[in-house]
Order: structure tokens, then sequence, then C-alpha cells
């Protein structure tokens, strides 16, 4: 087991109150799985990625675990967390193009990055020349500044930067986002390569495009307004989805081959609830076209058949009578 | 209706801008009414030029963009505000279309005062809420808040509900969804096909092709400025022929089918359309009735143990 996540629950501080961006999350992540992370925006997808990396204020660790290759990751501690960040656990960040140092020129950007890490430079070069070579980019971009490549240049230059010391887990978060079809697939296959290589041991991509995940995930977790909604295998995720909103989400995407006068889509009506001061029971209700009066509780995320988890009480409740 | 002829942009870049870029190049199509259109193109294909050059926001290198006849470049004062009466654009990020100092709804007001100073105030407010009703808001709901208070979902419909408010008779839609969420999206975008069921056409700008495959009647593909492919949705998904459409196509990622097999389909495909003689391309002595364009030779015995397949060389070899 790479990644196990217990009972994690991130706030964030504001002058309001809480904001309760993260409650009770448990999942985790096998070796050589990639797991997608998918939600809506401001359901708690990135505050996860970044609670397990870099956890700052105003966000405020509450309650859970975390353990990594079964040695406990101190999330709350972030001075500790220097140990594991960019060794054992590292992160391909939201917009990674603007993630590299514009002053600088990108050889000496990495140079002082694995300086500051206490990382011999000569003996890592020959494989940084290699992973260069491996995702197609010539050595000369070591001698260039950032504002000379283009996005998915800079995109892939991250990627071999964050994966470099062989992390046990890499988390990519909304990568492929502001990239063209073409170039989003040659990095989504990239990562698919980067784990087959072992460069990463598992893979956690957050994204909000399910069609993505499709093509490259093992497995999909779905959020919804900081809880966990459904977790599966992708097959099971996107073409027997348990989870009411996991369902309306995958109703409402557009495909290829799909023409509106034949079909006319149908969104979500409303929108995800404030988590200042979130709903009792389960988040989805008000949004709900199944809801139960038992849906005033909040619904526990069990394992309906093997693999796949789902928090909502038409699945858990029909499982107890049978 | 609208009718672009070889329209071209042409920039000047570099520090002294010494060098030209051509961002647009000879691009024509039109549009009719009560149409969308999609182009589709990557970043960096003059798709968005394109809109701002209909849009009269940037002005064209050569060729001409005509509305209804008329040369739109052409327009100046009262012509130019009638025109903009008729035709309007919305954008990719809505956050960055409001000034957030001002209430979201200011646009409305603006809309009133530049375009129907002589309707009485109350008329007014009764037009703006009828439009945002058109656009699924409830006006209870979204008037008298700032941006920050409203979704991105909603600001967009805002921003189509203030073009609704001008009885326009065309769209430009830059990217309008890809800043929504995914449970939004479709509503946004079904807004759209409601309005073009009353007659409004559409210049529906995107890079995801399963949207331009919902909503259009007709696609346009854009490669570098220039259309590489064009005509009716239907047929060029389901059968593009330019190698960058396919290209294109092979990359969506889709929901029902993984990349692997799109790729094998397409090679099926191409395998399929040469069905005729496997050296038809090369040989210098096929073309003359076409049929072994269309059909495959069998392999016959020309003479006593030596076969050959080919439909010419048993009649009359040279």
């Amino acid at each position: 087991m790479s990644l196990q996540v217990d009972d994690l629950t991130l706030y964030y501080q504001t002058l309001h109150g809480d904001v309760k961006a993260l409650e009770g999350a448990t999942f985790s992540v096998a070796d050589g799985e990639i797991m997608g992370l998918a939600g809506e925006s401001g359901c708690g997808k990135s505050t996860l990625a970044n609670g397990l990396i870099l956890l700052k204020p105003p966000m405020r660790f509450v309650h859970g675990s975390v353990r990594l290759d079964d040695e406990e990751l101190p999330v709350w501690d972030t001075d500790r967390m220097d140990a594991f960040r960019f060794r054992r656990i590292s992160i391909v960040p939201q917009y990674a193009m603007n993630a590299l140092n514009p002053t600088r020129k990108i050889g000496k950007m990495t140079v002082e990055l694995l300086r500051s890490r206490k990382v011999d430079v000569r003996s890592t070069l020959p494989e940084l020349e290699r992973r260069l070579d491996l995702v197609g980019l010539s050595h000369e971009v070591l001698g260039m500044y950032p504002i000379e490549l283009s996005g998915g240049m800079k995109q892939r230059m991250v990627m071999v930067l964050s994966t470099l010391l062989d992390p046990s887990l890499l988390m990519a978060d909304e990568i492929t986002s502001a990239l063209d079809v073409s170039t989003q697939k040659a990095v989504a296959r990239m990562l698919v390569e980067f784990r087959d290589r072992r460069f990463v041991k598992s893979l956690m991509v957050i994204t909000h495009d399910l069609s993505i995940l499709n093509q490259i995930a093992d497995s999909i977790l779905i959020m919804y307004a900081g809880r966990l909604a459904e977790k599966g295998s992708t097959d099971r995720i996107i073409n027997a989805p348990r989870h009411p909103y996991t369902r309306l989400l995958i109703a409402s995407l557009p495909k290829v081959g799909v023409r509106h006068r034949q079909t006319r889509l149908t969104g979500i009506p409303g929108s995800p609830p404030f988590l200042l001061h979130p709903p009792v029971g389960c988040r989805f209700r008000e949004r709900c076209p199944a809801a139960l009066p038992e849906c005033g509780e909040e619904p526990p995320f069990v394992e309906i058949e093997k693999g796949h988890y789902v928090a909502c009480w038409r699945e858990s409740g029909t499982d107890a009578e049978a | 209706m609208l009718k672009l002829d070889e329209v071209s942009k042409v920039y000047k870049v570099g520090t002294f801008g010494g060098r030209a870029l051509r961002a647009v190049q000879d691009v024509s199509f039109d549009v009719q009414d009560g149409e969308v259109v999609s182009l589709i193109g990557e970043s960096g294909s003059g798709k968005s030029t394109i809109g701002k050059m209909i849009l009269r926001l940037i002005s064209t290198s050569s060729g001409v963009i005509s509305f209804d006849g008329v040369d739109v470049s052409s327009l100046r004062g009262g012509a130019r505000k009638e025109y903009y009466r008729k035709v309007q654009g919305v954008f990719q990020d809505p956050f960055s279309s409001f000034n957030p100092i001002f209430k979201a709804d200011r646009v409305f007001r603006i809309v009133g005062q530049q375009f129907f100073p002589e309707t009485a105030a109350r008329k007014w407010d009764e037009k703006v809420e009828s439009s945002l009703h058109a656009v699924g808001l409830n006006p209870e709901h979204v008037l008298d808040k700032f941006p920050h208070q409203l979704s991105g979902g909603q600001l967009q419909r805002f921003l189509i509900a203030r073009a609704l408010l001008l009885d326009i008779r065309f769209l430009v839609a830059d990217e309008i969804i890809s800043m929504l969420d995914a449970s939004t999206r479709i509503d946004v975008l079904n807004l759209l096909a409601d309005l073009k069921a009353r007659g409004l056409s559409v210049l529906f700008i995107t890079h995801d092709l399963s949207l331009g495959y919902y909503i259009s009647e007709r696609a346009v593909i854009l490669y570098q400025g220039s259309v590489v492919e064009m005509g009716s949705t239907e047929r060029i998904y389901d059968n593009p022929l330019h190698p960058y459409t396919r290209m294109l196509m092979a990359s969506v990622p889709r929901l029902d089918k993984k990349w692997e097999q799109v790729e094998s389909e397409l090679r099926t495909r191409r395998n399929e359309l040469s069905t005729g003689c496997v050296y038809y391309s090369r040989c210098g002595m096929a073309g003359k009735d076409g049929g072994c364009r269309t059909e495959k030779p069998a392999l016959i015995e020309v003479e006593s143990d030596h076969f050959v397949a080919c439909g010419c060389c048993d009649q009359e070899c040279p």
C-alpha cells in the first residue's frame, strides 16, 4: 500500500470562521496505481493535494493520519515534512507553466533546487539528461530562460523536475486543463510512462475532466463539497456509477456523437453549498433528485462491491437490509 | 448573413515590429441565419483573432467581412452602433469581463443608456428581468450583486443576457464554457441551442471537439490561420479527411472509447478507403478506366506457373 489516508480533515481559517474544505477523507492508493481525483471547482480536490505536501496557513490540520509506504507522514508539521517533500512525495502544481523562476536559466534553477535539497548535482545530471531525452526536450533547454519555452515544453520540464528523485507518490494538479487536445494527450501519456518506468510508484491525477481520467487512470475518486462521494475502478465509475452526483455529472458531459437535436443533455440544477456553514447530512441532498429522509444524516463511505466505495444512503441502506 | 471573404490578419512582431506573423490567412466562410458554426482549432490557430475581427475589436489586414452584404469595416458613427445592436460577443473569462468595483448589473444599465436612452426606467427594468429569465437566471438572486458574489456560470449567462437586450442576430461565443464547471457547462450550451431555435446565429469558437459536435451544424477546422477542413459537422466527424483533423479527432479524450481504440479505428478506416489495387497510387499504367482504383484485381495465372494480381497486364502489357 503506497498511500493510506485516514479520516483526514482540513479547514481554512477565515475571519468568519472555519471553511470546512475537506472532511473525513479516507482512501488508499496502491503501488503502481494511477488514481484520478475529480470534482467541480471548490470540492476540495486541490486542498487534499496541497494538504498532503504543503500544509500552510490559512489551511489548518484538524485531524486524520496519512501513511506513505507504511511510514507516518507528519503533514501537520511543515518542517518535518521537508524530509519527504520532493524525495518521497512530489507535486506538479496547477499552472505548472508559471512554476519556473522567470529570472533564472532553467539549468541554474535546477542546480539550486537540487542543492537546497542537499542532493549531489553531478551524479544526478546524467539522469536528468536521460529524462529530458525521454520527454523529447533537447539538453539546450537547461541554458534557456522559461520564457523561451512553449507551454507544453514548460509543462514537461516541470514534470521531469518533480519526478527527478523518484518519489513514491506524485500528485498532478490540473496539469492538462490549459493545454490543447494534442498536447494534452502527450502529457497524459507521459504520466503513464513515468509510472511504467517506475519513476514514480503511484500517481494522483487531479482534474475536473473525467474523459482524461477515462484514458489514463486505474481508479477514480469523486469528491463533492469537501467529502468523498464515490471511489471505484475507472470502468465502474464511468460505466456504472452509483452515487447520484457521479451519475448526473457523467450524464451532463457531451460526447462525440451526441447532437443537441437528438439528445438534449441536462446539467445539475443548483450549486454546491458554501462550506463555511455546510448543511448537515449529505451535502448533495439539495441538488439530489433521489434524496431520502435519511439524507438528513451524513451517509457513511462504504464499500458496496470490491474496491467500489459510495457515500449514499440509497446504496448503503439497501445493502444493510439485504 | 455574415460572410468572410479571404480575410487575413498580419501582426507585426519583434522588438521594432520588424517581423510579420500571419495569424489568419485567406479565411473564407459564411454563417447563415439561425445557424451555429463551430470554429475549431488549437491555441495559436487564429480562431480568436477571427472572432475579434468580426466584432471589429481589431482590424483586418486584407479581405472583407460583410454582414447582410455590407462591409463591416466601412461602418462609421451611427451605422457602427447599429452593427453592435445586431452583433455581440461573449468571451472566455467571465470574471475579467466585469469591473470588480461595480455591481454586475451595471453592464445592463450601460446598454440601456447607450442604446435605449428613450426607454423609461421601469420598462427597461422589466426588459432586463425578462432577458435574465430567458437565460435561466432568477433576477431576485442575481441583481444588485457584485461579480465576486456570483458564480462563473451565472456571470457568463449575465453576459449572454446583456447581448440579448440588444435584439442581436449574431453572437460570437469565444470559448465561453471552457472556464465553467462540468455541471453548469451544459446549461450554457443548451441556452445557445435555444437561442439558435429563435433565429440567432452563433459563431462558436472552441478547442473542444465534442462541444462543437453537440451544438453546431457546420464546423470550420483551423490550423495556423488557415482553414484545413470545413463542412457539415456530421460529415467531418464521421469521416475526417485532413491529417490534422484526424490527429485532433484521435486526441480528444472520450468517455466511451480509449485513445488506443480510436487510433486503431482510424487506421482501419484508412485501409478501407483504399479498396482498390494496392499499387494504384504509384502505378504508371493505372487510371485508364479507373477500375483498379476501386476494385482490387485478383491473382490470375497469366502463363503456366506465373501469377499476377493486375487488372491491366493480362490484356495488353507493354
